[in-house]
C-alpha cells in the first residue's frame, strides 16, 4: 500500500442555522484554509473529491454548483459521493493508491436546516414498506436505545453521563455548537424528546463545511513536519432493512476496525462519530475502547453535526491531535444510515517525535 | 395463495424547504427589486457574472466587486418552444434565449418576444422590457421579456 497521510484540515464553525451565506459561499473560506494550512494552491491538487446530499438542499445536482468553490479551470480530475466526507476520503484515499497523482483535496459541506431533517432522513429508508410510514430519524435511534436499555446494557443515567463529558469537551472546541457543563441530575430531569430520548441525547441541527488535504509518501513530509498517517481504513455496511439488524451493537463498525487495524495497538484518542448519546456506548463497545483511550475530545457529534460533513471533522480533529504532537495512535470512525447502518474506520498515526 | 401482481404503489413525498440564496444572490435579487442589473467580477479572471453565485467557478475565488450593467444585450443562442407546459400561458411558439448583456462575460436565460419565431438570429441585440415598477419584486420576472433593439450602429 502507497502511505497516504491528512496533511491539512479546515472547517466552518458549525451554526443551528446559516440563513446568510448559500454553501458555496460557506464551503469557500474553508477549501482556502486547507490549502494555505499546507501551501499548496488549486493546481496543486491531482484529485478532488466532495461528499454532500442534494436532499439537504432540496435541489437536484447541488453538489454540482458547489465546485464552484474549488473553481474547475483548466478542468479537474473531481469525484463526489452521496454520503458524508468521510467516505469521499475513503474515495480519494483509494485515488491516491493508483500512484499518478499525489495530491487529493476532500470536502464536505452540509447545511441540514433548510428542510425538515427528522423526516428528511426517513428518504433513505426502504421506498416501499418502510418510508411510506415515515419513521424519522430521532424516533429509529430511540428504537435503538430501547434496545439497550431493555437488555439492562446501560442506563439512562449513562447516556446522561455521555452527554455531560461532550459539553465539558466542547468548552474546548471553538467549532462546537452546544457546550457547557449540565449536571447529570438536571439532565435526567429534562422530559423525554421521544422515550428513552431526552433533546440532549440527540444531535444537534447543524450547518457545516469542511475540508481535508491528503498527500501520499515523500510529497505528505515535505508538506508538514508531522502528517498524520492513514495507517488503515475501511468501511462496511449492514442491512437495509432495520427490522433484520441487530441494533444493540455495531457489527459493521467491529469487522471496519479489525480491517483497519485498530486491534493491532493502543489507541490514544478516538474520533466517534456517534449522532446519538447511546450510539457513543455501542461504538466504544465495538471499538473495544477502555479507559485508556480519550474520546471526543472535540465533543463529537452531540456538539455540532452538520449532515454529510460530522464524519469528516472526526478524522480531521484526529488527524490535528496526531499532527500537534500529542498523539501518537488515533482512531477516527464515521457513520452513514439509520442507526449506526453503516461504518468507517481509521487509524490515524503519528511517526518518529513529535 | 396469489393474486395479481402488485404492479405500482403510490408514496406521496413532500418536503418544505427554507432556501438560502446566499450574500451574493441576495445582493442581485435586492437590486433587481429596484430595476437595477448588478453583476460581480471575478477578482483573478475579471469576468463579470450575472446572476451573480458570490464566487468564480473558473477560479474558485470569492466575487466582491460589484458592476451594474445595462439591460440591453446580444442574443449568444435561443430555441423555439413548441411544446405546451403546464401552467404557461405564453402564446405558442416563443422563443427562450441566452442573453449575454454588455459588459458581462456569462449569459442567461430569458424571453424574447415582440419578434416572430422564424426572425430571431444568433448575435441580435436585444433589450429588456420591464414590468410596471409597482409590480417589480427580488425576481428576474422584473424584467417581462426581451425585444429587439433598434439602435444606430
Amino acid at each position: 500500500m502507497r502511505e497516504v497521510a491528512v496533511v491539512a484540515f479546515a472547517q466552518a464553525p458549525s451554526v443551528r442555522r446559516e440563513d446568510r451565506r448559500n454553501e458555496v459561499e460557506m464551503l469557500m473560506p474553508v477549501v482556502r484554509e486547507a490549502l494555505d494550512a499546507c501551501g499548496l494552491t488549486k493546481s496543486d491538487i491531482g484529485f478532488f473529491v466532495s461528499g454532500s446530499s442534494d436532499y439537504l438542499a432540496g435541489a437536484s445536482f447541488a453538489f454540482v454548483h458547489a465546485l464552484d468553490a474549488v473553481g474547475a479551470w483548466p478542468p479537474i480530475q473531481e469525484s463526489h459521493v452521496e454520503m458524508d466526507g468521510a467516505w469521499a476520503l475513503y474515495e480519494a484515499w483509494v485515488r491516491l493508491q493508483h500512484g499518478d497523482v499525489d495530491t487529493a483535496l476532500v470536502y464536505a459541506f452540509g447545511k441540514s436546516s433548510p428542510g425538515p431533517l427528522r423526516e428528511l432522513l426517513a428518504l433513505q429508508l426502504d421506498p416501499y414498506v418502510l418510508a411510506p410510514l415515515w419513521p424519522d430519524a430521532v424516533s429509529l435511534a430511540a428504537l435503538q436505545a430501547r434496545t439497550l436499555l431493555d437488555a439492562g446494557r446501560l442506563t439512562e443515567a449513562d447516556l446522561a453521563e455521555v452527554v455531560r463529558r461532550s459539553r465539558r469537551a466542547a468548552l474546548a472546541n471553538p467549532n462546537a455548537q452546544l457546550r457547557g457543563e449540565p449536571e447529570i441530575e438536571a439532565l435526567l430531569g429534562e422530559p423525554y424528546l421521544v422515550s428513552p430520548l431526552r433533546r440532549h441525547d440527540c444531535p444537534p441541527i447543524s450547518d457545516g463545511a469542511a475540508a481535508v488535504v491528503l498527500a501520499a509518501g515523500e510529497r505528505a513530509r515535505s508538506l508538514t513536519r508531522r502528517p498524520a498517517w492513514i495507517a488503515g481504513i475501511d468501511h462496511r455496511i449492514e442491512a437495509h432493512a432495520i427490522g433484520a439488524r441487530e441494533l444493540a451493537a455495531s457489527p459493521s463498525t467491529r469487522m471496519a476496525a479489525g480491517r483497519a487495524g485498530v486491534f493491532s495497538g493502543p489507541v490514544d484518542v478516538a474520533e466517534l462519530h456517534a449522532p446519538f448519546s447511546h450510539q457513543e456506548l455501542i461504538l466504544r463497545e465495538a471499538l473495544r475502547l477502555d479507559d485508556g483511550t480519550q474520546v471526543n475530545p472535540s465533543g463529537g457529534a452531540l456538539a455540532a453535526n452538520p449532515m454529510m460533513v460530522a464524519g469528516l471533522i472526526r478524522i480531521g480533529e484526529a488527524a490535528r491531535r496526531v499532527t500537534d504532537g500529542g498523539v501518537r495512535r488515533a482512531v477516527a470512525h464515521a457513520t452513514s444510515g439509520p442507526c449506526l447502518q453503516q461504518n468507517l474506520v481509521c487509524v490515524l498515526e503519528g511517526r518518529g517525535s513529535a | 395463495m396469489s393474486g395479481d401482481p402488485v404492479r405500482s404503489i403510490r408514496t406521496p413525498i413532500a418536503l418544505e424547504y427554507r432556501y438560502t440564496p446566499g450574500l451574493a444572490s441576495s445582493r442581485f435579487l435586492r437590486a433587481v427589486a429596484e430595476g437595477r442589473l448588478i453583476g460581480q467580477r471575478c477578482p483573478v479572471c475579471r469576468k463579470v457574472y450575472i446572476p451573480t453565485r458570490g464566487s468564480c467557478p473558473t477560479d474558485g475565488v470569492p466575487t466582491e466587486e460589484e458592476v451594474e450593467l445595462p439591460d440591453r444585450g446580444t442574443v449568444t443562442t435561443f430555441c423555439v418552444v413548441n411544446v405546451p407546459f403546464a401552467g404557461h400561458a405564453i402564446e405558442m411558439p416563443y422563443v427562450a434565449a441566452s442573453i449575454q448583456l454588455d459588459g458581462a462575460d456569462i449569459a442567461f436565460q430569458h424571453l424574447l418576444q415582440e419578434i416572430a419565431a422564424d426572425q430571431v438570429r444568433i448575435g441580435m441585440r436585444v433589450q429588456a422590457v420591464w414590468k410596471p415598477p409597482d409590480e417589480w419584486g427580488p425576481s428576474l420576472e422584473n424584467i417581462r421579456h426581451f425585444r429587439p433593439l433598434t439602435e444606430p450602429s
